[in-house]
């Protein structure tokens, strides 16, 4: 009794912790960098000088990566190594630890980055630097081309 | 009975004789060797990057200048775990007493000091494809470099691979100079990059199918037309002007990627090819471009 009673807890504290789940993790996180892409591109629109530089858009951007970084480590699931033409990686499930840390690495850099509203284009490069050194790290290791 | 058996000997010896002469190891006429101490070691810092020593030497993982610490790492591969040995400057670890002839030797025929067969996982069969003068100058930069003590282990793989006899007959197959994709006359800037992707890049060696099922030499009929991950899952892209390769990137694009790693949709480099693209990098803006040319004008392979 006591025991299912412990089990009943452990299950519902698991089940308040646990992120939802989309229900297609696949096409979910990999909407997420279809995002980061196109923020990408849109800053380097201003670094270029090819865009005016609007601190109010540039500040955006990275909020809007941001918010795709904090969501994307709950889109890997065990059951969603393969199928929907992923990238991932093996190494995300065999070294979790790693691969949360960089996780947690690009939602800081993002979030400093969004904090910081950087007010002019010599503010905004080295912060652009910090956030897309994240890109090359993390699929340096947790990320395999199928094509 | 007797007869079959002097017969049976005659024959074991014959092979033996026959394998030790085909797998006999044969190094570089001293003609096709630079001159002792000609090499430049300041000219040398640009092979050293196009030919990416530092992703199969320094450490996994390295950054920085850790990169010139050329100490050796270990490669997984379907064959076994190949150790990249120490080529760094230390006298009696590395390479620091080696002649350049030797170095020669192990670059373009893959022959090592003591007169025997490398793995071609070590990739001489681009590097020789390279001049002389550019091995010298590469020997000369990496004497410049730290001395780093310590071996890696022995490469052990399995039999048969593991006798290293047998890759003579590898190399008599499939070690072989000279220009691989056809290219249109008059295109000098492809033709320089010829010499960065064919000799010291070595792109063609993970960019290439492999046959024999990947034991073979590289299927120059599909050059650069995509292979499987010798690492493990996935694939390594097809990057000839095709549809399923990039014929949909311009040079420009190109010469991006390989500056920022950053592709034309702002997606990124990843894999073993983020060492390859920092290694890239830090050429001279005209040898990317150049390869950037190369990769236009070569044939393109559907898949």
């Amino acid at each position: 009794m006591r025991m299912t009673a412990l089990l009943l807890a452990a299950t519902m504290t698991i089940a308040a912790t646990a992120p939802a789940l989309a229900a297609d993790p696949i096409a979910a996180r990999q909407a997420i960098m279809k995002q980061n892409g196109k923020d990408t591109k849109a800053l380097v629109g201003y670094l270029k000088g090819e865009t005016p530089y609007d601190a109010a858009a540039v500040a955006a951007l990275f909020t809007s990566m941001n918010a795709g970084a904090k969501a994307f480590g709950t889109h890997f699931p065990p059951t969603s190594k393969t199928g929907g033409k992923t990238e991932a990686a093996p190494a995300i499930w065999e070294k979790p630890a790693e691969f949360k840390a960089a996780v947690a690495k690009f939602q800081a850099d993002t979030g400093a980055a969004a904090a910081a509203k950087p007010a002019s284009l010599d503010a905004m490069k080295p912060l652009f630097g910090q956030v897309t050194a994240n890109c090359k790290s993390c699929h340096e290791s947790f990320r395999v081309k199928e094509q | 009975m007797r007869r079959l058996l002097i017969s049976l000997v005659a024959l074991t010896l014959f092979a033996t004789w026959l394998f030790g002469l085909l797998t006999m190891p044969r190094r570089l006429p001293a003609a096709e060797i630079a001159a002792e101490t000609s090499g430049d070691a300041a000219r040398g810092a640009r092979i050293f990057w196009a030919g990416g020593c530092a992703s199969c030497h320094a450490a996994v993982g390295a950054k920085g200048d850790d990169r010139l610490r050329l100490g050796g790492r270990p490669l997984a591969t379907p064959f076994g775990t190949f150790q990249s040995p120490n080529i760094s400057a230390d006298p009696v670890d590395g390479i620091g007493g080696w002649r350049l002839e030797d170095f020669a030797n192990a670059m373009q025929r893959g022959v090592d000091r003591t007169g025997n067969h490398l793995y071609p996982a070590f990739p001489y069969s681009s590097y020789v494809n390279m001049t002389q003068g550019d091995v010298a100058d590469l020997f000369a930069f990496i004497k410049t470099l730290p001395r780093v003590a310590g071996r890696p282990p022995e490469t052990r793989l399995a039999f048969p691979y593991n006798i290293r006899r047998g890759i003579g007959l590898w190399k008599l197959l499939y070690l072989d100079s000279g220009p691989i994709a056809a290219l249109p006359a008059g295109n000098a800037p492809a033709q320089r990059g010829r010499y960065l992707v064919e000799g010291p890049g070595h792109c063609g060696q993970c960019h290439t199918p492999r046959t024999l099922g990947g034991l073979g030499g590289l299927d120059t009929a599909r050059w650069l037309g995509g292979a499987a991950n010798p690492e493990g899952k996935g694939r390594i892209p097809n990057i000839t002007p095709a549809r399923s390769g990039i014929g949909a990137w311009s040079a420009g694009e190109i010469e991006t990627y390989l500056e920022t790693g950053f592709t034309p949709d702002y997606d990124s480099v990843g894999g073993s090819m983020v060492e390859v693209q920092q290694n890239l990098a830090k050429l001279p803006k005209e040898d990317r471009a150049a390869i950037a040319a190369y990769l236009k004008a070569i044939p393109a392979v559907e898949n």
